[in-house]
């Protein structure tokens, strides 16, 4: 059977060119809202555009008005079944107060297991440089690692010249930019199910024994404190937050116990994702800048005491943030 | 919504969809070599717009170099996710290939989904030009790279689909086999929707043929409908093969 096109076309066009100016208008102007009697509208002509591709596929397969139709519906469709929230203009202060360390708590397991993983790499690591001194050579990844740390100790204390001097800004932001490719990299391998976030953070605990374990058989506990606290009270639970990240998604991906489907709970956990790494991301401007300006000079320039306990105390305010703040918001 | 087998006809790069009202509609999704080619001009962009940067940067002075690098990372991430967002779904790249990024469930396209499958470039693009990606855009239904499968993503070809214009090819033009209203109604009777639909698409891009293939097309078209419904020879004489064809549509397009 076939319609009568041209009644059909004389009837509908009318009705498909209001719902197009509709969508068009929304596309232009998102955050707009609708009063009711427009939503009503809206509605209808999304129901009627619904009916006609409906009318269309069953008593005729005139291609061209189906493509028309279907691209209509299909955008109308976007508008009427959207449950998710609309999202907020963003406001940054609420978003890293609250958004961001509550969001943090409500994934603590994933969180601990980055911890996990990494305690167990820095564990490998420092028993592999004791029992094998010499893969000091293959595990340290920098040859500033690989030297003697007592005559580096010695060489950093005396030396007379600042050897960043110039530079500092640009290393500065190598470091942010490389640390936090790492804690994206560390998060995106959660889509090998996870296997690609616990390699990722088991080798950068391996490199973290392995130096500590180093320094402190070394006799400089100090220095390696001193060295490391400033920007690593930050770094490190920045990296530790891209496996949080990376976990979650690899949660979402294998659903234990889930009895949601694969797709609705990645889209869960989307803006969660989006919002730790964001954080860690945020995290890691402080920890470069701490780096560069402070990490790398040693005493006398600056005293080791004052170094970590300028480390100590950012650890605890980081804990402090991430445990309690935005806690008490709605 | 859920998603359909392909029904017949349907190029298998096409993704339908069925709203809860029992509506189909489908999205032409985008391959792997479009994309390809979409994040290639993309690439360049990035490129112009580093290089353009450290050009500008240079009067910074002892900060240039550090600005220089901050510079491309932020430019090399935020690209995607700022252009997808601004722009809807849609890089330079694809905007110039007319391919946008949508929701896989055709659902508005969330903020942290642009941001998830673009972070997630970063495992794509292993070990070089996207070879992970690629192979996962090659092996999945939906053509989706790593990052399309965590965020829910979908590519898909932008048709453009203006309102249809029927009217230019059905109506207005004296037609000679209305008078036969038997004869048009045994028509009626006897033309699929598939030969209807064929011969209103010939009339509707007709002038996009080679005059040599329009020849052909219409008199083959003609022909089955004279061994459908025979018009006494009066009705016929002096019309062209197009001709009839028209008279032919506007019959069975239009109700008497």
């Amino acid at each position: 059977m076939i319609i009568d096109l041209s009644r059909f076309l004389a009837e509908e066009r009318k009705h498909w060119s209001e719902l197009e100016a509709t969508l068009d208008r929304m596309d232009k102007n998102p955050d707009r809202r609708m009063k009711l009697d427009e939503l009503l509208k809206f509605h209808e002509l999304y129901e009627r555009a619904s009916a006609d591709l409906a009318k269309i596929e069953t008593f005729s397969s005139e291609p061209e008005i189906r493509r028309y139709l279907e691209r209509l519906v299909a955008r109308a469709y976007g508008e009427i079944h959207e449950t998710r929230e609309k999202q907020q203009r963003l406001n940054p202060w609420r978003w890293f107060s609250a958004t961001f360390p509550r969001t943090f708590r409500r994934h603590l397991g994933a969180f601990w297991l980055s911890v996990a993983v990494t305690i167990a790499g820095c564990v490998f690591g420092g028993v592999a440089i004791r029992i094998d001194p010499e893969a000091k050579q293959v595990i340290m990844p920098f040859p500033g690692l690989k030297e003697n740390p007592a005559d580096r100790v010695h060489r950093e204390e005396s030396a007379k010249d600042d050897k960043l001097a110039g530079q500092k800004s640009t290393f500065a932001a190598q470091l942010m930019t490389h640390n936090t490719q790492v804690a994206i990299f560390t998060m995106a391998l959660g889509i090998t199910w996870g296997t690609g976030t616990t390699v990722s953070l088991f080798y950068n605990g391996v490199i973290l024994g392995a130096v500590a374990v180093d320094y402190v058989y070394a006799g400089q506990s100090q220095f390696l404190m001193g060295w490391l606290l400033p920007h690593g009270a930050i770094e490190i639970p920045a990296i530790l937050l891209g496996g949080q990240a990376g976990f979650l998604l690899a949660g979402a991906l294998i659903g234990w116990g889930s009895r949601k489907s694969r797709s609705l709970r990645l889209r869960e956990i989307a803006p969660d994702l989006t919002t730790i790494i964001f954080g860690a991301g945020l995290l890691l401007i402080w920890a470069g800048i701490v780096e560069s300006f402070l990490s790398q000079y040693h005493q006398p320039v600056i005293p080791y005491a004052l170094k970590i306990a300028f480390g100590a105390t950012e650890l605890v305010a980081l804990t402090l943030f991430l445990a309690k703040s935005g806690a008490s918001q709605k | 919504m859920s998603q359909v087998g392909q029904a017949s006809g349907l190029p298998i790069n096409t993704l339908r969809l069925r709203t809860p009202e029992g509506v189909v509609f489908s999205l032409p999704l985008a391959g792997p070599v479009s994309r390809f080619l979409a994040w290639g001009i993309d690439a360049g962009c990035i490129l112009a717009a580093t290089s353009l940067l450290n050009q500008l940067l240079g009067a910074l002075g002892g900060f240039a170099s550090a600005a220089s690098v901050i510079a491309y990372f932020v430019i090399s991430i935020g690209y995607g996710i700022g252009c997808e967002w601004y722009w809807r779904g849609q890089t330079v790249g694809k905007r110039v290939l007319k391919l946008r990024v949508m929701d896989v469930q055709a659902l508005h396209l969330d903020f942290s989904q642009i941001v998830v499958r673009n972070l997630l470039r970063f495992v794509d693009m292993l070990p070089g030009l996207y070879l992970v990606g690629g192979t996962a855009c090659v092996l999945t239904r939906r053509f989706q790279r790593l990052g399309d499968l965590a965020a829910n993503t979908i590519v898909v070809r932008n048709v453009d689909a203006p309102q249809p214009d029927i009217e230019q090819v059905i109506g207005g033009k004296f037609n000679s086999l209305l008078e036969y209203r038997h004869l048009t109604a045994r028509l009626r009777q006897r033309a699929s929707p598939e030969s209807a639909a064929v011969a209103l698409e010939a009339l509707l891009r007709r002038d996009s043929l080679d005059p040599q293939a329009r020849l052909q097309l219409f008199a083959d078209l003609a022909r089955h409908f004279r061994e459908l419904v025979e018009f006494p020879p009066e009705a016929v004489e002096q019309l062209s093969d197009e001709q009839y064809v028209r008279n032919v549509v506007e019959i069975l397009y239009r109700r008497a």
